[in-house]
């Protein structure tokens, strides 16, 4: 974004209503003056919605083990229960965030060369740090699917959703009139998500009797903990030096 | 003012060229750009789809001969089609789009009636408006009953979120959705251009809510925009019922191309954007070419004078404004009025046919009347019923200085 201008400058912005002297007092009377076609609230929606939940079927299922005789064999004690599938649904998403995770920081390095950072906020090689990082995540994943007998190309139910809720965070970061600060508050999204998800995979692996595992993982929610503040910390000072009028334009 | 369709002089094909980053360009500011600007990509977008559609069915039945020059001009089309459609920004939800495609149909009907000058040809459009807008208030009250997002934010308070005709007594047996079409010979030139702008913009609202209907994942949204659809496909029925069947292919591919030489014509006078206004004012240049080729080919083949199918000038280009009072008024006059085949008839001689289709769709539940159940659009959404009363008259007052 290299002319002179900025999101938070003041300037025309047509969504709001009471900037609409003649047009918005009348679409609010003609609002007022109307009938609904038909009584009741919102409740009627919702008990729409819930007949429907009530009747929908899962949006899929975990795949087996590739080798079932195998992971019988080695696994003994991961079989019991539901404790294989959901240990790999919740590894299928992690290792989709995080393959996702890498492409959010190619478009954010990106956008770094394009405009500009700020006083305290991230530099490229951060950012290039922290695309390593969420790339050694996607191959420790990787790797402990394969060990565990799983198939990693396997999009899991979890792995799916993930990709879902991501939809906004992706738009936000690819779309070239986003600033980097824009950017990076989606990012703050992905990495609160990230950190909250290797916490999770550290419990369940401790729950599932996979000690070497927990281990490893801990070391990836320390990484991602990290990111999470880091970002944080990079908006609030943008915040403070776009407030206090001392932040570069190109930034 | 007019535009002389006849001896302006348009781009010649051969420099009617793009580059793929033409085709993308950097799109409008959903935040910033007036919602007309909108509007105007949104039924653009439509004449070009419907422009390519035609020509496609055409040369399926046109001498071979033909066909080259019809491809030719549907390459042109098919790429002012996708730059127009790419000016829409990414940031704008395809709820937020489908508000776009209803104030399009609610402002562009509207001005199309006004001015129609075949009377029962006008009351057909206003028929047809009245259950736009109805559509118009069941999409607002879904963005804001699942999406908590307010649709006048899209339409900028140029257009009412109220009922119309409700959606869920717009259900008609397909005999009910036919009208009687205009004569070819006798019809003004006007009536032949709205029949085909309508019929193209319908047809478009109807794909693009069979294609994104799918993709929302509440229940309600789904069945809504199965619903809306299902209208729209009645919708297109009622508009291209009113072309005349005897008009040759020919001449309505003459028809086709003054009514986008036209419309390109109304953007260019009224678009207060100018990267959009260099747009329009391209492709009307395009356009005129088009209409050139059309004409040289129409007398080839059918021998035939082509002012005697379309006019040689165009007096007012269409008006892209609110159209509050005039929707109101045929609201508060129309809003009861049935079909019995090609008739307008009052409430209760409504056509039996209509009634047990009707019966038989709404069966299982209405989504449109679930959906907008005491609903009553207010700014900011409904949750600013919470607000004290008189919240929204304090600060118009603020804004007015008052």
């Amino acid at each position: 974004m290299k002319s002179p201008d900025r999101p938070t400058d003041l300037d025309i912005n047509r969504t709001g209503i009471f900037l609409s002297p003649l047009d918005g007092p009348a679409t609010v009377e003609a609002a007022r003056q109307s009938r609904p076609t038909s009584p009741g609230t919102e409740q009627e929606l919702a008990e729409l919605r819930r007949q429907f939940a009530e009747e929908a079927h899962p949006i899929g299922h975990m795949p087996p083990p590739l080798a079932v005789r195998a992971v019988l064999q080695e696994f003994k004690g991961l079989i019991h229960g539901h404790r294989y599938g959901v240990l790999l649904d919740k590894l299928g998403e992690r290792l989709a965030f995080e393959r996702t995770g890498v492409r959010l920081f190619d478009a954010l390095i990106v956008k770094l060369e394009a405009q500009d950072t700020w006083d305290g906020g991230p530099t490229l090689e951060t950012l290039v740090e922290f695309r390593g990082d969420e790339a050694n995540h996607f191959t420790l994943i990787h790797e402990v699917l394969v060990h565990l007998g799983a198939d990693p190309t396997v999009v899991t139910p979890s792995a799916d959703l993930v990709g879902v809720e991501s939809l906004g965070l992706l738009q936000t970061i690819a779309d070239p009139r986003t600033t980097l600060a824009q950017s990076l508050h989606a990012q703050m999204i992905a990495e609160l998500v990230d950190a909250a998800g290797w916490d999770q995979l550290c419990m369940l692996a401790g729950v599932v009797d996979q000690q070497p595992l927990a281990a490893r993982f801990r070391a990836a929610h320390a990484q991602e903990v990290h990111h999470r503040d880091t970002v944080i910390a990079w908006l609030n000072r943008h915040a403070e030096l776009a407030a206090l009028g001392e932040l570069k334009y190109s930034a | 003012m007019s535009l002389d369709l006849f001896h302006e002089r348009g781009t010649p094909l051969r420099r009617q060229v793009f580059s793929w980053k033409e085709l993308a360009p950097e799109p409008i500011s959903k935040l910033d750009d007036d919602a007309f600007t909108r509007v105007r990509l949104i039924l653009m977008h439509g004449v070009e789809q419907d422009a390519c559609r035609f020509k496609h069915v055409l040369s399926r039945g046109i001498h071979p001969d033909l066909r080259l020059s019809l491809a030719a001009i549907r390459r042109v089309e098919h790429h002012q089609a996708t730059l127009i459609n790419w000016m829409q920004p990414a940031d704008q939800s395809l709820l937020e789009t489908t508000i776009g495609y209803e104030q399009t149909a609610i402002e562009v009907t509207a001005y199309v009636a006004r001015v129609e000058p075949d009377p029962y040809i006008a009351q057909v459009h206003r028929f047809g408006l009245l259950e736009d807008f109805d559509h118009l208030y069941r999409f607002a009250a879904l963005m804001d009953r699942v999406e908590g997002k307010d649709a006048n934010a899209i339409l900028q308070s140029y257009t009412d979120i109220s009922p119309g005709r409700a959606t869920a007594v717009e259900h008609r047996a397909p005999a009910d959705d036919l009208r009687r079409w205009y004569d070819r010979e006798r019809a003004a030139p006007l009536t032949k251009i709205h029949a085909a702008l309508l019929a193209g913009s319908e047809y478009q609202t109807r794909d693009f809510y069979l294609t994104v209907g799918p993709t929302f994942a509440d229940p309600v949204a789904r069945q809504l925009y199965a619903e809306i659809a299902s209208i729209e496909e009645q919708h297109v029925t009622q508009y291209q019922a009113i072309s005349d069947p005897d008009e040759t292919w020919l001449e309505k591919w003459l028809v086709h191309e003054a009514m986008e030489a036209y419309a390109y014509w109304s953007c260019v006078a009224y678009e207060r954007n100018p990267r959009v206004k260099a747009i329009w004012e391209r492709f009307l240049d395009y356009e005129l070419e088009h209409l050139r080729i059309a004409r040289e080919i129409f007398e080839q083949v059918e021998g035939r004078d082509p002012a005697s199918v379309i006019p040689t000038s165009l007096p007012d280009p269409l008006d892209f404004v609110s159209h509050r009072k005039f929707v109101r008024q045929v609201l508060a006059r129309e809003v009861d009025l049935r079909t019995s085949g090609a008739e307008f008839v009052p409430l209760s001689a409504e056509s039996k046919a209509s009634l047990v289709y009707r019966t038989h769709m709404n069966r299982d539940g209405s989504p449109s009347e679930a959906v907008a159940a005491g609903y009553r659009w207010a700014p900011g959404t409904e949750l600013t019923s919470l607000l004290i009363p008189a919240a929204s008259t304090q600060l118009f007052k603020r804004a007015s200085g008052a």
